[in-house]
């Protein structure tokens, strides 16, 4: 018989590996119709801003040479062309000075437009909440602890930033982006140092509490827990010190689920639990212990439980009453 | 009075008290996490992954014990059935419990040497360890380990899917719990076989 058990035993554990195995995947490609009007004018830049390397005429030695491009100014069009600037002539926020090669040693001391500039007080952009964005960015600590040397760009690259969160139906592709942003600087010294003279903390060294951290890296982005909730805009940027993040695991695991405000909250609304399971919306991306109890099975369970103990208790009585 | 026959050789009761004590371990942290409120906190969360994680891997030990100590002892025949006879066994057994027992009818299937479990506690026996532990053991080390599990199986998230395969079987295992430890009081007295189960001796 124990033969026979371990054989069962052996189909079954093949049967759970062979759909372990099995991996369906879904990619959603999202085609636009966009009309590129700056393409050719935003060429003049790209041809060298667009490369790692360049060509000009030298005068000085009399014959066109190649130069390598300073690789903080290197501009990946396909990147630009995808994000929410893609619309924009270089010449918008640059100076129409840089149209003249070379360019004039005193454009580098051009003041950079920032979000604001063009954002702030416009009624075109007011759904996304700029003002109030702003003023929780300047309660953050990247604001009171650096001043006005961090601005929006130390972590919107104007160039190559999208809105993500509330467009992109893959919540894991918006974790990577979103978590790329923070890393940008906190796995980067030579970024980190722009605004800090200190050494950047090793993130898997400060996360070496959190089990299985790989596992809540890939799930939830860094502001999940470091940005304090506000639902009067559309994403947290009011960047907490470290010992105001949530360390509370029953925050996010539990059925009141803080992620419900943040991470998912574009897709909370259309999805609240479908088949009986707690914030469903969840579901399609991940799984959280505690957060994603399932409503039917919970009252089955509780009933057969009843039932169990009824009828020991009821088998129990007559056993006694019978003696 | 009757001849007392020796059931249940020392690594029988070490294993088995160990295996009690863990699941209950198990059950009271699973239900806290799967529970788990802000407002009402069985167990801490972190507490109740530490202390369910350690208990889980005491449980697998443990079931390693219990699965090779039935392949090189006599108390594996315990666990062999007979398929052809067993669910007329099965009637019978479950006759007596529902109507025998409070007749004072004698058991239909009395333990001996040779029979330790009767027929309702052989085949729950073999389900709850040859099926549902396994399945609870192999679905927790996926949770232990969820980088191994793949993210989707036919559209579901693996985790997903492992975790419900692993409340299932421990929900399962629960109300086996329940059963046996209310049909462990059908001795000579209500507490004769839990005491068999420390002497060895029933």
């Amino acid at each position: 018989m124990i033969t026979g058990l371990s054989k069962l035993g052996l189909a079954l554990f093949t049967i759970c590996a062979f759909f372990t195995c099995l991996q369906i995947g879904f990619s959603q490609d999202e085609v636009t119709e966009r009309e590129y009007v700056y393409a050719e004018d935003n060429q003049q830049c790209l041809k060298c801003h667009g490369h790692k390397t360049y060509y000009f005429y030298n005068e000085g030695v009399g014959h066109e040479v190649k130069e390598r491009m300073n690789p903080y100014f290197v501009i990946d069009s396909a990147e630009f062309y995808q994000s929410n600037h893609w619309n924009f002539s270089c010449t918008d926020c640059h100076s129409m000075d840089y149209r003249n090669f070379p360019h004039a040693g005193e454009l580098r001391m051009e003041v950079k437009a920032v979000c604001m500039d063009c954002h702030g007080g416009d009624d075109t952009y007011a759904k996304y909440h700029f003002e109030g964005v702003d003023e929780e960015f300047i309660k953050s600590v990247h604001s009171t602890k650096h001043s006005e040397d961090f601005t929006c760009w130390m972590c919107h690259n104007p160039h190559s930033y999208k809105i993500n969160a509330r467009n992109n139906t893959n919540v894991k592709q918006t974790i990577i982006y979103d978590n790329n942003i923070c890393l940008s600087c906190h796995a980067d010294i030579n970024k980190y140092q722009l605004i800090s003279d200190k050494i950047n903390p090793n993130v898997l060294v400060k996360h070496e509490w959190l089990p299985n951290q790989a596992l809540h890296f890939a799930n939830v982005r860094c502001i999940e827990c470091h940005a304090e909730r506000n639902d009067s805009i559309l994403v947290s940027h009011n960047i907490q010190t470290k010992d105001k993040a949530v360390k509370q695991c029953v925050e996010c695991h539990s059925q009141n689920s803080l992620l419900m405000a943040s991470l998912y909250r574009f897709q909370v609304k259309e999805s609240r639990n479908k088949l009986g399971f707690f914030n469903a919306s969840v579901l399609s991306e991940s799984y959280i212990i505690g957060a994603n109890r399932n409503y039917y099975l919970n009252v089955i369970s509780i009933v057969i439980f009843g039932l169990v103990f009824a009828g020991v208790l009821f088998h129990g009585i007559l056993r006694i009453l019978k003696k | 009075m009757a001849e007392k026959i020796y059931f249940y050789p020392v690594w029988v009761r070490i294993w088995h008290w160990i295996n009690a004590l863990m699941f209950l371990f198990l059950i009271g942290t699973g239900l806290s996490m799967q529970y788990s409120s802000v407002d009402y906190p069985l167990v801490r969360f972190d507490l109740a992954v530490t202390i369910h994680n350690f208990a889980g891997i005491a449980v697998t030990v443990c079931y390693f014990i219990f699965v090779i100590g039935n392949l090189f002892t006599a108390n594996g025949k315990f666990y062999r059935l007979k398929i052809g006879e067993i669910a007329d066994q099965l009637k019978k057994q479950f006759y007596y419990y529902t109507f025998g027992i409070f007749k004072h009818e004698p058991a239909p299937f009395p333990l001996s040497e040779n029979r330790k479990f009767n027929p309702l506690q052989k085949v729950s026996y073999i389900f709850a360890m040859y099926a549902f532990v396994p399945l609870m053991i192999i679905s927790g080390f996926g949770l232990l380990f969820p980088e191994v599990i793949v993210s989707k199986v036919f559209g579901i998230g693996g985790i997903h899917l492992t975790d419900l395969i692993h409340i299932i079987s421990g929900f399962i295992l629960s109300v086996f719990m329940i059963i046996h430890i209310y049909f462990c009081t059908i001795g000579k007295t209500a507490l004769s076989n839990f005491k068999s189960m420390f002497t060895g001796w029933h």
